[in-house]
């Protein structure tokens, strides 16, 4: 297994989050693990994303350029990353915020209303859950539900902890 | 206690830095180091230690020269700009055999540049940005688990030879999180019997770099300084040789590249052909005799620097019939290729 | 359809010295704002050809790219030197060195106050954010006590790191500047007394008179963590008491 992944979305969306939130829970299932955000006056811009790698083997480039897995969480990153996806690749984009469908054919474009399976369980803030469960859903080889749930402990401040069980519900209905 | 955590390069610096007993930190902001700053901020309280924002890079290398002359282990970080200005003190540093230990988390230059990810400031490491003759160690990290090992390892060498320490990572390495096993303590100790703290029982101790009789002292401290750089070349080379033996075509790197070089020797290999990576762990003194041994078989030897070609002087230099020395670099903060490693050593032909 | 524009006249323009281009700052940021009345100072006074922009380190770093007159980076802390260097060459330019609190009061302190004790014929705006907004919200020189930021993360002690600094105090303490005034872009009434403060700093670069140093007490809505308008009143409510406004001196 060796998957390279992009996480993108405006800044507050938890997309470096996100990402975190995958490579621990790999981690603890000993695989290999690297995350990167984008920083600085990138960041200015309103947008946010990081690089992710997943794999069997020691990491050498943790750099992202062509991602065999993007998940785009508004409008403008689906522009920025689609056309990166390496063919055969997956794309997962949030149909709640981004009303244009995908246009690539050479790769797996799946929708999910992140936000509005978020609110459903009475917060906006958990979109980014939805997607990493449909990730664990379409990918179970990255990292299983059960250290998903398990890695928000760590990743997420103390401060926000007490947002976990709706950040498990969000997971667990995008999963199923 | 070996248990894998998540953690950031730049913070993972940080913590390292308390495991191996620094207390006192002192910077200026820039990044992409800011998280070490701000690690440190939170904490060096929480461990009695002092965390201080001082108001330049000038200030923060001069507070380190005290802290160290009062005998503590002491430690600031920067990037490129910062670096520059902090050039004065790291020779008054040397002058005075303080041990330091300074972290650069290269960005892309010259000047205000950007802050991408660099190594622009090899030269500078290693050839002395400051005025005078000394030299400095470097060491050169390339995972985050590294970042934290050589930090600990920093902290000995320093005291062990009075000598500032550099750590030269660069943005990338500052921003990546990986797994990492936190250090432990050495729990080596150094008596520091030049260190101020009062002439208590004993003569004033000095801390100067100033010697004004040049026919005899200054001489004599270069010398002495001499002495202990050849000392340090002939103990503390560090490298790693990554499938050598038997490599027809050997690529050369450190830092972020050398892992992108990493994985172009695997891809190569699968492709049948007899790629090797000789990659730095010090970048002063340079591990020559090693990538000598590394080389001895090499077709071709090919240079991979996020520069446009800096540690490959010390490359010609080390190895016999360097007209087989090739270069691959980007700069400005771009990255190199993995594919553009393996075509240049498919072009090379058999 | 067609509208007899002679009957129309302009109320309101983009200055000339004001390049036609989107600003990367953030929303309620007030370095947008000063830009803007300084274009509109230099057009008013015609001097836009003999305008020479001197940029600092900080978010308005390229501050340069938005004014349709000459500019110069310097680097961090360095502009009044720059400064001082382009006026001493071509004395009838005028020059500008725009800084922020972490570029004039931190790491440029030493040039700033030997551009002022010279009497350079210059005019210093002063940003006042109390942050380092650049980087990413580390403690200035001039973040409140008590203020969290990302390297006070237990709020700014002055026991431990010094009460903020008052910079156009410290200033009034030399011989030689003409004219230093603290304002703020909190709301219009002050933003006009800003603009009327940065006017009488240029004039008096015209007029040959020396060095004119106006501070202005800004918003950093994104690494104070508020909304604009919270930001705005943060700087009526907190700044403004400890920095108190007006004119130290008008020689
Ligand atoms: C020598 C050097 N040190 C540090 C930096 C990083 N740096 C860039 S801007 C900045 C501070 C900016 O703060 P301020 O002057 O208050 O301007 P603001 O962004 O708040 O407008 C720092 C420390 C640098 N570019 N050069
Ligand atoms: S970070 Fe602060 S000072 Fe910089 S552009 Fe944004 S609001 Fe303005
Ligand atoms: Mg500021």
């Amino acid at each position: 297994m060796h998957e390279e992944i992009i996480v993108a979305g405006f800044g507050g969306q938890g997309v470096i989050m996100a990402g975190k939130l995958l490579c621990v829970a790999a981690m603890n299932e000993n695989k290999y693990v690297s995350h990167i955000p984008s920083y600085g006056a990138e960041m200015r811009g309103g947008t946010a994303n990081c690089s992710v790698v997943i794999s069997d083997k020691e990491i050498s480039s943790p750099t992202v350029p062509k991602p065999s897995i993007a998940i785009v969480m508004n409008a403008p990153s689906l522009a920025k990353f689609e056309p990166r996806v390496k063919p055969g690749g997956l794309l997962i984009y949030n149909s709640s915020l981004i009303d244009q469908k995908p246009k690539r054919t050479d790769i797996t474009t799946v929708g999910i209303k992140a936000n509005d399976i978020s609110e459903a369980e009475g917060s906006l803030r958990a979109a980014n859950m939805a997607a990493i469960g449909k990730l664990q859903a379409l990918k179970p080889e990255i990292a299983s539900l059960d250290s998903v749930i398990k890695a928000l402990d760590v990743v997420i401040s103390a401060r926000n902890r007490k947002h976990n069980d709706t950040n498990i519900k969000v997971l667990k209905k995008a999963n199923s | 206690m070996n248990e894998k955590i998540l953690m950031k390069g730049n913070e993972a610096l940080g913590e390292a830095a308390i495991i191996a007993g620094c207390r006192f930190y002192f910077g200026y902001p820039i990044t992409p180091q800011n998280e070490v700053p701000a690690y440190m901020s939170r904490r060096l309280p929480q461990e009695g230690g002092t965390f201080l924002q001082a108001e330049s890079e000038l200030a923060a290398i001069n507070m380190v020269y005290g802290a160290s002359a009062a005998g503590a282990r002491v430690m600031t970080s920067s990037s490129s700009p910062g670096i520059s200005l902090k050039q004065e003190g790291l020779s008054y540093i040397a002058g005075a055999e303080l041990p330091c230990v300074v972290v650069n988390i290269m960005r892309g230059g010259p000047g205000l540049g950007n802050i991408a990810g660099s190594q622009g400031d090899y030269f500078q490491s290693t050839r002395g940005g400051g005025n005078g003759d000394y030299r400095q160690l470097v060491l050169t990290p390339a995972t985050v688990q590294e970042m934290a090992d050589l930090t600990v390892l920093a902290f000995d060498l320093a005291d062990e030879y009075r000598i500032a320490v550099l750590i030269l990572g660069d943005g990338y390495l500052g921003q990546i999180s990986e797994a990492l096993v936190l250090p432990k303590p050495t729990g080596k100790v150094f008596e520091k019997p030049w260190a101020l703290t009062g002439a208590k029982g004993r003569k004033p101790n000095k801390v100067a770099s100033l010697r004004l009789v040049p026919e005899t002292s200054l001489e004599e401290l270069n010398l002495v300084l001499d002495e202990k750089y050849k000392k340090i070349s002939a103990k503390e080379c560090r490298s790693e040789s990554y499938l050598t033996e038997d490599a027809d075509y050997l690529l050369v790197a450190y830092g972020t590249s050398s892992r992108i070089c990493r994985e172009a020797v695997n891809e190569l290999r699968e492709e049948g052909i007899k790629a090797g990576l000789f990659r730095l762990i010090t970048a002063w003194p340079f591990p020559a005799e090693a990538l000598r041994i590394a080389s001895a078989k090499a077709k071709k030897i090919l240079t991979v620097e996020m520069s446009l070609g800096q540690m490959i002087e010390d490359v010609k230099l080390s190895v016999k019939d360097p007209e087989r020395v090739d270069f691959y670099g980007r700069s400005g903060g771009m990255l190199p290729e993995t594919d553009e490693i393996k075509r240049r050593i498919k072009a090379y032909g058999n | 359809m067609e509208t007899k524009t002679k009957d129309f006249k302009y109320v309101y323009d983009k200055p000339e010295a004001l390049v036609d281009k989107v600003t990367h700052y953030c929303p309620g940021c007030g370095h947008g704002i000063v830009h803007k009345l300084l274009a509109e100072v230099i057009d008013e006074l015609g001097v836009r050809e003999k305008a020479i922009i001197v940029a600092p380190v900080g978010c308005s770093v390229l501050i340069y790219d938005y004014m349709n007159f000459d500019g110069c980076e310097a680097s961090h802390g360095r502009a009044p030197a720059v400064a001082t260097g382009l006026k001493r060459v071509n004395p009838d330019s005028i020059v500008v060195a725009y800084q922020g609190d972490g570029d004039l009061l931190a790491i440029g302190t030493g040039e700033a106050i030997h551009a002022a004790n010279r009497g350079e014929n210059i005019t210093t705006i002063f940003i006042n954010n109390a942050i380092y907004g650049m980087t990413g919200g580390q403690m200035a020189p001039t973040t409140m006590e008590k203020q969290i930021t990302a390297t006070t993360p237990y709020g700014r002690d002055p026991m431990d790191v010094g009460f903020p600094i008052r910079g156009c105090e410290l200033l009034n303490t030399l011989e030689r500047p003409v004219f230093i005034e603290r304002c703020s872009i909190y709301d219009f009434k002050n933003t006009l007394k800003t603009k009327k403060a940065i006017k009488k700093g240029i004039k008096n670069q015209i007029e040959g008179r020396g060095y004119s140093f106006i501070e202005v007490l800004s918003t950093c809505p994104t690494n104070w963590g508020m909304k604009p308008q919270e930001a705005a009143n943060w700087v009526k409510d907190t700044m403004v008491p400890y920095y108190p406004l007006g004119n130290f001196r008008d020689n």
